[in-house]
């Protein structure tokens, strides 16, 4: 189990104390304080970790975010923001004398606007909410993580999120205008607007990946786009992972950008059959999903030229969606894959790291040869076309032995990753998972420029805290 | 995910099954997200991840259950959304009947909930029974004035007397009997007639008959089968539940034994997933009851289901109607029966267009509308408001539960086979006026 700092005695002891004031600052119910009814919100998406929190808070609105976390404030008690809870570096896992604020019931569109193309969503909206809202009017929103179905804007701006369609549209920090947000002392602060580029420094670039750790975000302001004139995904099977791995690389050296580049090996394909049934080549090791948009003509001349560098491949087969059906089912299963993945091992990690295409059929290599040797079964699914790999080692939770080598087998791929010159992290966050691995990434000074960030929007260190960081600044100095 | 059961407690067959529903979990959270109750009330207790987290905590420690886990437990609406959308395919149904029955077995609930969940159980699957509870309500329904419309106790009285039609239809309740295909005999199937809808509404299953009749099935109503036991298996009175299964599979499993049965129909969808889980239900039970269960189970077709393998075709001219199709729960979810009732209906000639949000639960859900009032309601609300929002002129639905919780809106209900049947040559079904349909046109 991973280290967390110890409560402050004095929190704990005054537990009743807290809840009866919380209790005065949002609707009734909107205290969960139960011992049982604290259980399950002791994790996340990453299962493994788990702490139940003091108490979970549940607002209604900005003010009342602003009342909870100035209460906090005055009593110096520790804030841990959750949205959805479906982070897989652990970003919402509580802390023992921590409370959790929960953005769930901040689910409200508060403003569309098609002329200027932006949306104002409360924090708790889902990420495929805020298409579904523009849908009809021909627009979406872009960055489109594999949670998108649950997963919450708010948690999307805290971890920058990607997504798919991200090799073509940027991340989230490419589609934000402006936040509302509330910081620890409880002041309200609107940074950016409703247009690109607002004057003065840079605060959206700031908040955004900030982990929850700098204020949280109640309110986002976020580009919409108007969808393309139509899309087409075309799946590419191979006999090896390397092989499939030089074939991306081909198609981005080549100077196509598809709209979306994917990868999964043979146990994913075989997982994400089982739940999405979208004909995905099961006799595959390895299959690409290409995704291209614009006109029919320009499709077609997209998916040609694709079409012919595969062919270099010696591939099994290629094959391009026929109808919006199809098309929905392939998505489906790639979106869903994590998930899917549960269907044949109890528990897995999901790793997350970024590496230079070029170095694909080399890093997929030392992986597979890795597994080997740990004696864990990995299956590999990320976004290609970006290098963020995203390889799920599969280990079973009631074994605790299995449970660690897969928590050294993570640490060695992402090693791996900064040491073929990527980084640790593509679009989960650092949260709890990374925090020990930064000093792989950052020296000493680096890490301490970053705290000090920290320090200057929340100096007594309350919100968010044992994530990002190693827990003893003295561990990274070493490092 | 995790799970912490001792070797001795996984000797226990029920829980050796809620083990390996838990295992499969990976807590990944994606189905919170489709989650009625979670939609509605924000809290990660009132979604399945949280329930299904509850549901273990409760398991594992092998405690009585607890006030908190009946609240979360109870408001959940069996609606199987969660199935749909989950990527790992956890068995939420199978957990929480588990679940369901070990509060039944361990929780005493407070007695106007018991009275209420004890006349429930015991009105609904008989029909005469609940005809004339109908008709009492339907005298009480000018004093509806007097029911308190604070508190649980004033909005339940409400609900149901809300739920009794203004106008009840004639007793029709279908006797066992033998419908003859008309023509050449093609299949023999058994209808499930069962309860509550032939009080409710009559017509579904005569239209079901004429409809199967004419296309060359011969439609029998067994002896000896009645309700499926899916609303007593919801409150958690297992013993009932299998009682009711028992009857029905004994019943068609004469028929089978007999002169054959090609298939055992269902026109309520509500049912159908419990027939179609009738073999998971007498797993454990002795031979022959374990084998004759798992075969009617096979058997179990929905109407729609059945309707695409014949050759439904419609007699009269397209009846210019635009009808939204509400996809009842238990048949997208507990089914998977998605694209059957759309391409029938556009057979029929309707035009059919689709609500926004269709995955989310209507609040109908079994008895959940008179046990949840608040939550149905506002289901039931944002339904309404999602096909308004279409133009359709009529809704549809195959399930008896959900065209009674959309009834009484601004639009028309009937059951999908109803429109059906009416193309094919059938009467308009009640309440669907052909001037209206006319000048429509
Ligand atoms: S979607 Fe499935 S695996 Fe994921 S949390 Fe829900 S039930 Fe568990
Ligand atoms: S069955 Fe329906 S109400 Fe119950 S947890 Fe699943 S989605 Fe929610």
């Amino acid at each position: 189990m991973i280290e967390l700092p110890p409560p402050k005695p004095e929190t704990l002891a005054a537990r009743p104390r807290l809840i009866a004031g919380l209790r005065a600052l949002v609707p009734e119910d909107g205290v969960i304080a139960e011992a049982l009814c604290l259980k399950p919100y002791e994790t996340d998406g990453l299962a493994a970790y788990r702490q139940v929190p003091l108490a979970v808070v549940l607002p209604e609105t900005t003010e009342q975010v602003a009342a909870v976390l100035r209460f906090c404030h005055e009593n110096g008690v520790r804030v841990v923001p959750r949205g959805a809870g479906t982070s897989l570096s652990g970003g919402a896992l509580p802390l023992a004398d921590a409370v959790v604020v929960g953005l769930m019931r901040m689910n409200r569109i508060l403003d569309i606007n098609y002329a200027d193309r932006y949306a104002v969503v409360q924090a708790g909206v889902t990420n495929i909410g805020i298409t579904d809202a523009v849908r009809e009017r021909g627009f979406f929103y872009a960055p489109d993580p594999s949670s998108q179905l649950a997963c919450m804007i708010g948690g999307n701006v805290n971890m920058n999120s990607g997504g798919a369609h991200c090799l073509k549209y940027g991340v989230t920090a490419n589609n934000l205008l402006g936040l509302r947000i509330v910081t620890i002392a409880g002041e309200i602060l609107e940074i950016g607007g409703t247009h690109l580029d607002a004057a003065g420094y840079d605060w959206l670039g700031l908040l955004t990946g900030s982990e929850g750790q700098l204020a949280i975000v109640t309110e986002i302001t976020v580009r919409i786009l108007r969808g393309p004139e139509g899309a087409r995904a075309m799946l590419a099977a191979f006999r090896a992972n390397e092989v499939a791995g030089a074939c991306v690389d081909a198609i981005i050296a080549s100077g196509i950008i598809p709209v979306a580049l994917e990868f999964m090996d043979r146990p994913a394909i075989h997982a994400c059959e089982a739940f999405a049934h979208a004909g995905y080549p099961l006799d595959a090791e390895a299959m690409l999903i290409i995704e291209v948009e614009g006109s029919a003509a320009e499709q077609d001349d997209l998916l040609g030229r694709i079409r012919a560098i595969c062919e270099r491949f010696d591939p099994i087969s290629l094959k391009v969606s026929q109808s919006a059906e199809e098309s929905a089912a392939i998505w489906k299963g790639r979106k869903g894959a994590f998930g899917a993945v549960g269907r044949i091992s109890p528990d897995y990690l999901c790793m997350d790291g970024t590496i230079p295409t070029s170095r694909l059929p080399e890093v997929l290599r030392r992986i597979g040869e890795m597994s080997e040797s740990y004696g864990l079964k990995v299956a590999n699914i990320f976004h290609a076309g970006d290098g963020n790999l995203h390889p799920l080692i599969m280990f079973d939770a009631n074994d605790p032995e299995s449970f660690h080598s897969a928590e050294t087998f993570g640490a060695d791929i992402l090693k791996l990753c900064v040491e073929v010159g990527g980084c640790l992290t593509g679009e989960h966050g650092v949260g709890v998972e990374k925090r020990d691995l930064m000093p792989v990434q950052f020296n000493a000074r680096e890490l301490d420029q970053q705290r000090r960030i920290k320090t200057a929007f929340d100096p007594d260190w309350l919100l968010n805290t044992a994530k990002v960081f190693p827990l003893k600044p003295d561990i990274a100095h070493a490092a | 995910m995790q799970t912490n059961f001792t070797p001795e407690q996984l000797r226990d067959p029920d829980i050796k099954v809620s083990n390996q529903v838990l295992r499969t979990c990976v807590h990944c959270g994606f189905c919170t997200a489709t989650c009625p109750t979670f939609v509605l009330l924000g809290d990660e207790l009132d979604s399945p991840r949280g329930r299904i987290y509850l549901i273990k905590d409760m398991l594992e420690s092998g405690r009585a259950a607890s006030e908190e886990v009946v609240l979360h437990v109870d408001r959940c609406l069996s609606c199987l959304s969660c199935m749909t959308t989950c990527p790992s395919g956890v068995h939420y149904m199978h957990l929480v009947d588990h679940a369901r029955t070990y509060i039944e077995n361990t929780y005493r609930r407070p007695w106007h909930e018991r009275a209420l969940r004890g006349l429930l159980a015991q009105v609904l699957p008989r029909p005469k029974l609940f005809r004339l509870a109908l008709i009492g309500a339907r005298f009480a329904r000018p004093l509806r004035g007097l029911v308190p419309r604070r508190g649980m106790f004033g909005k339940r009285l409400a609900a149901m007397l809300a739920m009794a039609p203004v106008k009840l239809p004639p007793s029709a309740i279908e006797r066992p009997a033998s419908h003859p295909a008309s023509g050449p005999r093609r299949q023999r199937v058994a209808l499930l007639a069962g309860c509550a809808q032939q009080v409710l509404d009559p017509a579904i299953n005569q239209a079901t008959i004429r409809l199967l009749t004419r296309l060359g099935v011969e439609v029998v109503v067994a002896e000896g089968a009645g309700c499926c036991g899916a609303l007593t298996h919801h409150m958690g009175h297992h013993a009932a539940a299998m009682a009711a299964a028992r009857a029905n599979i004994a019943a068609w499993s004469r028929e089978i034994e007999g002169e054959g049965l090609d298939a055992v129909i269902i026109n309520a969808s509500g049912c159908g997933t419990t027939v179609k889980d009738y073999g998971f239900m007498f797993r454990a039970e002795p031979e022959p009851w374990r084998s004759r269960a798992a075969r009617i189970a096979e058997r179990a077709l929905d109407i729609s289901e059945f309707l695409t393998r014949l050759d439904y075709r419609p007699s009269r001219p397209p009846p210019g109607i635009k009808v939204a199709y509400h996809a009842a729960c238990s048949l997208q979810h507990g089914q998977q029966i998605t694209a059957a009732p759309k391409a029938l209906l556009r057979t029929a000639g309707f035009a059919v267009v689709e609500p926004r949000e269709g995955h989310l639960c209507c609040g109908s859900a079994g008895t959940y509308n008179l046990l949840q009032p608040d939550i149905a309601t506002r289901l039931q609300a944002r339904k309404l408001a999602n096909i308004a929002a279409t133009g359709a002129e009529l809704i549809a639905a195959g399930n008896i539960g959900c065209l009674t919780q959309l009834a009484g809106g601004e639009l028309p209900v009937a059951h999908t086979v109803q429109l059906l049947d009416w193309m094919a040559g059938g009467p308009a079904p009640p309440g669907i006026t052909q001037k209206s349909v006319i000048t429509q046109k």
